[in-house]
């Protein structure tokens, strides 16, 4: 299915869920509501004609402007050889989605990234921990706005 | 020298107990298995045949801090792994020597300004003997670092001073 095709069978069946789409250009995406993730994921994976069975990465985007963070999920299916994505914007200040985990196994270890880095809950997650930094770590290091710390554990930042 | 020249049987080694401690002891340094970013792979060129580690005697890699008596800091030391590295430093034998390879090791190196999870030096955690700078350090550089390590180690005397 091209993106198009994909983006028409999504606003036909979950019309209530998809704001807006981008059928061209090199990042065909649809940005969903939050809070009708959970469901097109759901859609995507066990749609007989989607079968996006491959969840490749989740990116958290920090924008400061819009005081949001974006995220997207790239999906291929490994059998129809078709891609697509799904962007969803959550509020920077409590950002909180559902977790795809349940869908997509792969997407465990991607949102504890994204709580990591970007200090994005995912609502249901079997096991949300930091997944790189150390557990005490104050802060999420990628948000635009982080501050580097002064000391860890008896350690100087800059010596 | 010249009182007791050539009056000793043919075969006869006469030495220093210094000397020949710190002529076996810096013939046999043996390296940890520890590399932890991307020195890490000129670490195993220098071990491997065409650079070969084992001229100096540094070939055995033991894969325990406690049979160690080098550790070859290879890479970026994050504040997470600063921890166990000062523990697996705990864990070698006396004497033990560190030698801090890269950039990275030395400072920082490319995460000095923006890295906001690297340890600026590994010498805040474990003291350093020997720097190789270099981004990574050819191998030829790591085994230049594990020469100046054994004129180091040949300047140790067990007298008391």
């Amino acid at each position: 299915m091209t993106p198009s095709d994909i983006i028409a069978f999504l606003q036909q069946h979950h019309a209530e869920s998809v704001v807006s789409a981008v059928a061209d250009g090199p990042y065909p995406h649809a940005l969903v509501k939050a809070e009708g993730l959970a469901a097109v994921a759901a859609f995507l994976k066990t749609q007989p004609r989607l079968r996006f069975d491959l969840l490749r990465c989740i990116s958290a985007i920090d924008w400061p402007a819009k005081n949001n963070i974006e995220l997207a999920y790239d999906v291929i299916s490994t059998s129809l050889g078709h891609a697509f994505a799904i962007k969803v914007v959550v509020d920077r200040a409590d950002p909180r989605v559902e977790s795809v985990s349940t869908v997509w196994p792969a997407a465990e270890w991607h949102e504890r990234e994204a709580f990591d880095l970007m200090g994005v809950e995912f609502l249901h997650h079997p096991d949300l921990r930091r997944i790189l930094m150390p557990e005490d770590w104050p802060g999420h290091p990628l948000r635009k706005d982080y501050q580097d710390i002064v000391e860890y554990r008896g350690l100087k930042f800059n010596p | 020298m010249a009182l007791i020249e050539g009056i000793f049987e043919p075969g006869l080694v006469v030495t220093t107990v210094d000397w020949v401690l710190n002529w076996s002891r810096k013939r046999s340094i043996f390296p940890m298995t520890f590399g932890i970013a991307c020195c890490a792979i000129e670490m195993i060129a220098t071990g491997a045949a065409r650079f070969d580690i084992d001229r100096f005697g540094s070939g055995a890699f033991r894969a325990t801090p406690r049979q160690a008596d080098l550790m070859i800091v290879a890479g970026t030391v994050t504040f997470k792994m600063a921890e166990r590295l000062r523990r697996l430093w705990e864990q070698m034998a006396e004497p033990r020597y560190v030698i801090a390879m890269g950039a990275c090791a030395i400072s920082g190196g490319p995460y000095h300004v923006h890295g906001y999870h690297v340890v600026k030096g590994v010498d805040q955690v474990v003291p350093v003997d020997v720097y190789v700078p270099g981004c990574p350090p050819r191998p030829e550089a790591l085994l230049e670092g594990i020469m100046r390590l054994q004129d180091k180690i040949s300047t140790h005397t067990i007298a008391k001073r």
